[in-house]
């Protein structure tokens, strides 16, 4: 076992694991959060995308033991503490871009993620910079439109 | 939770926005693995590695040295768990039915790749791969039946040497009306003939399966919970199989990521969870894998389709002759031989077709059993169609918009009884049609696609249709009967006011996305003069909705929406009672609207649905003999099912140097009767379209000779992402269906249904003066540029 | 699914990975971005006793141009080489195929050390840094030494590379002549099919996928170094190779692959 220090959402975290849990059984198993969704073991399908100190990564590929030391954002961190929705997670709703919302929490991270790290985004910039993000329900149009209206470049 | 929502007065016809949304968004949403149970046992399955093998020896000591891993139990040894009980089939389509025994995990010999051959029993989720992945079966392989075809040759091994055939039935339609047909086709000015392949897919919703029995060893009582489409069946079921007393069994679905259909059945992992809590006393969970899900849960179609269409000189058509090879797979699953039957009456499509006949034959071959996927039946009945009516117009000579045009079942015709005896409830196909011919500019498509021929450009443009016609709110109990179903179609709801006149709904529908909540609380809030945000909808559990047959087959709104609408009027009719004796007048006096009920040319005398609640709820001046309270309950068992219809046109790119096939336009015009919420409606058809032009041009199960599921993980099972999906642009046609008072039809499927057709059919229409009448699906640019070569003459 | 367990070291310094390597032999695995070695553990394809994990060596995180080189530190992450000006500036086709990779989170982990050092011949960036003619330097026990890309990739997820040895940098030309990548998969996250990376005007291409290796087309280098058009060099693209066969595609449609990519990824660099 691995003594770990992570922060998550904020919050200051020490845990023993075994070096080869996943981030995303660390999250789930451990720190009982749960939003984080496992989809796939193939890197995949996103189901499982959280921010490793601000940026998107997969966190079922990623070893608890190398993010020691990183700030983590999960799905459960992103609103505000009286409950109003992030902007991004407002879209989500406005735009009807979750059905079962399974693939959602991991969505909504890279979603975060993108905005961020691509100025200025446009349709084509949003479907390519989701690619690893899959969504069964959707047929993605929705969600889309909703990281363009978060992104304040587009989706009206 | 500060949630934006508009709130127009009448919510039905409302775009509103989901009340389901804020738990999803925020991960406060509890899927199955996430469920905290302490001191669980955690499942880890062996599955067998061969497609067919004598199990010779199952080795566990390794396993059992891993720290954590504390059992490790084979089909022989948990056979007493189940006894005589083994997996259901629900769906017994004929008499003579072959049914092979399928134990949850298997004894002696191993069916299929993925087969239950062992299960470890572990403190943990580590703990159990680890242990599952330790175990060391000793397996002699026997002849293996991979595909469809082999199941039928001379000589083919057998997948159950004791049922002596592979053949499990051959189930028919109108088989009498065969001399009609021979003449028709004996007479007719054009005959088609074609043959389609429909490939395996794997349902793949973004969460896998999952279930954990939970046991109150004291009380006798189990709770299962499961990601299930279908708690009430499955409760019934297990209850069946396991001899556990109904009184003594709950099932939960909680949040569930989505089903398709695969997760509308009864699997091994939920009987075995159930049997070894309750011999255990201690809650027992398991939790599928990706890799895992690709070779334990059904998968869908895999079915070989003949079909020929019999012409006059117009292309008008005469008959239609239908043969199907249905892949069952190695076992039979809930309803898996009940799938080819739900497209069987529709293979002569949105056509008047005089003269039909129809007839399946389901085999068993060494894979993953087959079972629902979304559509079930319907999309493979549209697709041969479909794809065949574009070769009769080819034959004939017109455009594919005026083949189907010349025949439409007309407006005037409706209510419309079909050749097999169905009948269609409404629509208007030719206006559908022309709706979708203008949408999608297909003159102007046409023009740049004889642009880009004339230019010798190597970028094909290719226009595809695809009219349908689907069954859906399945069913009139006594119709599933004939059919030979094991279970009713009716569905159930009950609609409470509380003391201060907040109302509960309690369904029997179980939603995984669909949005039940909102458009369940928008029908009650429009019946009661209510706040949707002041109406709670209650399902999933068979605790606190104990009736229900859960939600498949796009049945849910026409099936259980109305059992709603239908208590909600019930619950009216008793506060009219009661409204009627505090203001001392006749009910038929009455008029009830903005949730008030007021005394016809009297104004002033009203009294609000709060008031009467309250008066239900003290009791202390009813009406003589009233029961105290606001309380309805309904069961709805439809009249007849309603029929969803549409024509989608999906516009391709050919490379045809490469042969990719990009989606570069897609219009839907559906009809799917009134709609409660025009923003799900739309979502639904989205993701139906989809999924459909996924099968078209990425999805395959593919197999390999060994019986080997070669495309078992997300990286090689081509699930499209947002970069390969179009832009959908939609519009409708309402024409209510008169099945139901809402005149709602359903569209769960739709898409899915129509869309794999369109997008074939555009991809033949790029390359037909090249010489291609026929792609397989997948359309992968590799099957399309061998199309082209082998067109073309070899040449590459 | 889950990986099978393992001792975990973090490396201090490249020399401390390396030392680590050296005691543990065989049974050890370097640990960078971890997303080609994470799935493959996943399905316990592979299962090594040992990782030692380089994630943290910052001091190999960088991009550094001087004269006409770009150095680049191995733990550079594909999105630093996605986003840096300087290696826009210097070597756009580094900086575009990069961008290509996998999808954004995979980018912010997968290092250019790490997915070259996995020698996957379906990779992109193996292949992009050998038609631009990189320079590997790898450091073992016995100090540095300086591969050159060409000579790096030996065999299927194989190359010179010692059990000892790590990447520590790679050494691109600037390259301001045309370029070029084509990538073909079915969707954009896959893996390409075929791949063609074009440098310097056409005098430097790679395939992706076409064999055991990242491969350079040296006939397609010589067809074009004497003049030929770009249909005429794309034409013995696939010339003595025998590409794989798999899922998406047989070695005959590969071959194809490789010549209509080739030919449209010289135009696109500027050889007509």
């Amino acid at each position: 076992m691995t003594n770990v220090t992570l922060t998550v959402n904020g919050t200051h975290r020490s845990l023993e694991v075994e070096p080869r849990t996943l981030l995303v059984h660390a999250l789930r198993d451990e720190l009982g959060l749960t939003g984080t969704n496992v989809g796939c073991d193939s890197s995949s399908c996103g189901a499982c995308t959280v921010l490793v100190d601000g940026r998107s990564a997969k966190a079922c590929t990623m070893f608890t033991v190398q993010a020691d030391g990183a700030e983590i954002t999960t799905i459960e961190g992103v609103a505000e503490a009286d409950g109003t929705l992030h902007p991004m997670q407002q879209a989500f709703h406005e735009k009807h871009a979750l059905q079962c919302g399974y693939c959602t929490p991991g969505m909504v991270m890279a979603a975060i993620s993108l905005v961020e790290e691509y100025p200025g985004l446009d349709e084509h910039g949003v479907r390519h910079g989701l690619e690893g993000n899959l969504c069964r329900c959707t047929g993605y149009q929705n969600i889309v439109d909703a990281v363009l209206q978060a992104a304040g470049t587009g989706g009206d | 939770m500060t949630v934006t929502e508009s709130a127009p007065a009448a919510h039905v016809g409302s775009r509103r926005l989901r009340k389901e949304d804020p738990a999803l968004l925020t991960g406060e949403a509890k899927f199955i693995d996430d469920l905290d149970l302490p001191g669980a046992v955690w499942v880890g399955v062996v599955r067998s590695t061969e497609a067919h093998a004598r199990i010779v020896n199952i080795d566990g000591s390794a396993a059992l040295a891993i720290d954590g891993v504390n059992e490790v139990l084979t089909g022989e040894d948990l056979a007493p768990l189940w006894g005589e009980g083994a997996l259901p089939c629900a769906w017994p389509v004929t008499s003579d039915m072959k049914t092979p025994t399928h134990l949850p995990v298997a004894r002696g010999t191993a069916k299929y790749v993925g087969d239950a051959v062992a299960v470890v029993l572990a403190d943990s989720r580590y703990a159990a791969a680890d242990g599952a992945a330790a175990v060391v079966v000793d397996y002699e392989p026997l002849d293996a039946v991979v595909e469809i075809a082999d199941a039928v040759a001379d000589g083919a091994p057998l997948v159950h040497p004791d049922l002596e055939t592979n053949e499990c039935y051959t189930w028919g339609l109108w088989g009498d009306n065969a001399a009609a047909v021979d003449a028709a086709f004996a007479s007719a000015d054009h005959v088609v003939t074609e043959q389609y392949l429909q490939q395996r897919l794997i349902p793949a919703p973004m969460e896998p399966r999952g279930c954990a029995a939970v046991p109150s060893p004291a009380g006798g009582e189990l709770t299962l919970y499961s990601a299930t489409q279908i708690p009430h069946i499955l409760k019934v079921m297990t209850s069946v199989v396991l001899g556990i007393g109904e009184n003594k069994l709950r099932v939960v679905a909680p949040s569930v990521g989505g089903g398709f259909g695969c997760k509308l059945n009864v699997y091994a992992e939920e009987i075995l969870c159930c049997a070894l809590a309750q011999q255990r006393g201690a809650p027992v969970r398991w939790t599928e894998g990706r890799a895992e899900a690709a070779v334990s849960t059904i998968q869908g179609r895999g079915q070989v389709q003949h079909i020929e269409l019999a012409a006059d000189a117009e292309g008008r058509l005469q008959a239609v002759r239908v043969k199907l090879l249905a892949d069952m797979g190695a076992y039979l699953q809930l309803v898996t031989p009940g799938v080819p039957l739900l497209g069987g009456f529709l293979y002569h499509g949105c056509y008047h077709i005089p003269n039909y006949i129809f007839e399946c034959k389901a085999v068993f071959t060494n894979r993953v059993p087959t079972d629902a996927y979304r559509g079930a039946g319907r999309p493979e009945a549209t697709y041969a169609i479909e794809r065949a009516m574009d070769s009769l117009a080819a034959a004939v000579g017109v455009a594919p918009e005026e083949i189907r045009s010349r025949n439409f079942i007309k407006a005037e015709d409706f209510p419309y009884e079909s050749p097999p005896g169905l009948v269609f409830d409404s629509g208007d196909y030719h206006a559908v049609l022309d709706k979708a011919v203008s949408l999608a500019n297909v003159a102007g498509r046409r023009a740049q696609a004889a642009q880009r021929r004339a230019a010798g450009s190597t970028k094909r443009i290719g226009v595809g249709f695809s009219s349908y016609v689907e069954m859906c709110g399945l069913a009139p109990s006594r119709v599933l009967a004939s059919l030979a179903y094991g279970a009713g179609g009716w569905e159930a709801a009950t609609v409470r006011i509380s003391p201060t006149c907040k109302v509960q709904v309690v369904t029997g529908s179980t939603p995984h996305g669909q949005g039940h909540e909102t458009c369940w609380s928008m029908i009650v809030a429009d019946k009661l003069g209510v706040d949707p945000d002041d109406v709670e909808v209650l399902h999933s559990d068979t605790a606190v909705s104990p009736t229900g047959l859960d939600t498949y087959g796009s049945r849910s709104l026409s099936v259980g929406g109305t059992a709603v609408f239908m208590a909600a009027d019930k619950v009216i009719d008793k506060a009219r009672a009661i409204a009627a004796h505090q203001l001392e007048a006749n009910e038929d006096d009455l008029e009830f609207s903005g949730g008030v009920f007021r005394v016809r040319g009297t104004p002033e005398a009203e009294v609000p649905l709060a008031g009467v609640a309250f008066a239900a709820f003290t009791a202390h001046d009813l009406p003589e003999g009233m029961e105290p309270n606001l309380e309805a309950h309904v069961t709805y068992d439809p009249p007849n099912f309603t029929f969803p219809n549409g024509t989608h046109i999906a516009v391709v790119e050919v490379d045809t140097e490469t042969g990719n096939v990009e989606l570069i336009d897609y219009v839907a015009v559906d009809d799917c009767g009134v709609q409660i919420n025009p923003l799900i409606v739309e979502g639904q058809v989205h993701g139906g379209i989809l999924q459909g032009a996924a099968q078209a041009l990425y999805e395959d199960a593919v197999y390999n000779s060994d019986g080997q599921l070669v495309t078992a993980n997300l990286a090689d099972y081509l699930v499209p992402s947002a970069v390969e999906a179009p832009r959908y642009r939609l519009e409708s046609h309402v024409s209510p269906s008169p099945t139901n008072p809402m005149g709602v039809k359903g569209v769960g499927e739709a898409g899915t249904i129509a869309s794999a057709p369109a997008v074939m059919n555009a991809v033949v229409d790029a390359l037909r003066d090249l010489g291609v009448n026929n792609v397989e699906m997948p359309a992968s640019p590799q099957t399309v540029w061998k199309a082209i070569s082998s067109a073309q003459g070899g040449a590459s | 699914m889950i990986p099978a367990a393992f001792d975990y070291k973090v490396a201090e310094s490249a020399e401390h990975a390396i030392s680590l390597l050296a005691e543990h032999g065989d049974e050890a695995k370097l640990l960078a971005g971890g997303h080609s070695l994470i799935p493959m553990m996943r399905f316990r394809l592979a299962a090594p006793g040992v990782l030692v994990d380089v994630g943290r060596l910052d001091d190999l995180r960088y991009i550094r141009r001087s004269n006409g080189t770009v150095a680049i530190g191995a733990l550079t992450r594909h999105s630093d080489l996605e986003h840096s000006a300087e290696l826009a500036q210097a070597c756009p086709m580094l900086s575009s195929v990069a961008a290509l990779v996998g999808d954004p989170a995979v980018r912010h982990r997968g290092t250019l050390g790490g997915t070259i050092a996995h020698a996957d011949p379906a990779s992109d960036l193996p292949a992009a840094v050998l038609a631009l003619g990189a320079t590997i330097v790898a450091r073992g026990p016995g100090g540095s030494r300086e591969i050159a890309a060409t000579n790096f990739f030996t065999g299927y997820f194989e190359s010179v590379l010692a059990d000892d040895e790590m990447i520590t940098e790679i050494r691109v030309p600037a390259d301001d002549g045309g370029w070029n990548y084509q990538k073909f998969n079915r969707r954009a996250q896959d893996w390409a099919i075929v791949g063609v990376a074009v440098a310097s005007g056409g005098t430097g291409v790679s395939l992706v996928n076409m064999g055991s290796t990242p491969m350079r087309a040296s006939a397609v280098e010589a067809a074009v170094y004497s003049g030929a058009s770009a249909a005429e060099a794309a034409a013995v693209a696939a010339e003595g190779l025998a590409p794989p066969t798999d899922l998406n595609a047989d070695s005959d449609y590969r071959s194809h692959l490789a010549r209509v990519l080739t030919r449209r990824a010289l135009n696109a660099a500027g050889v007509s």
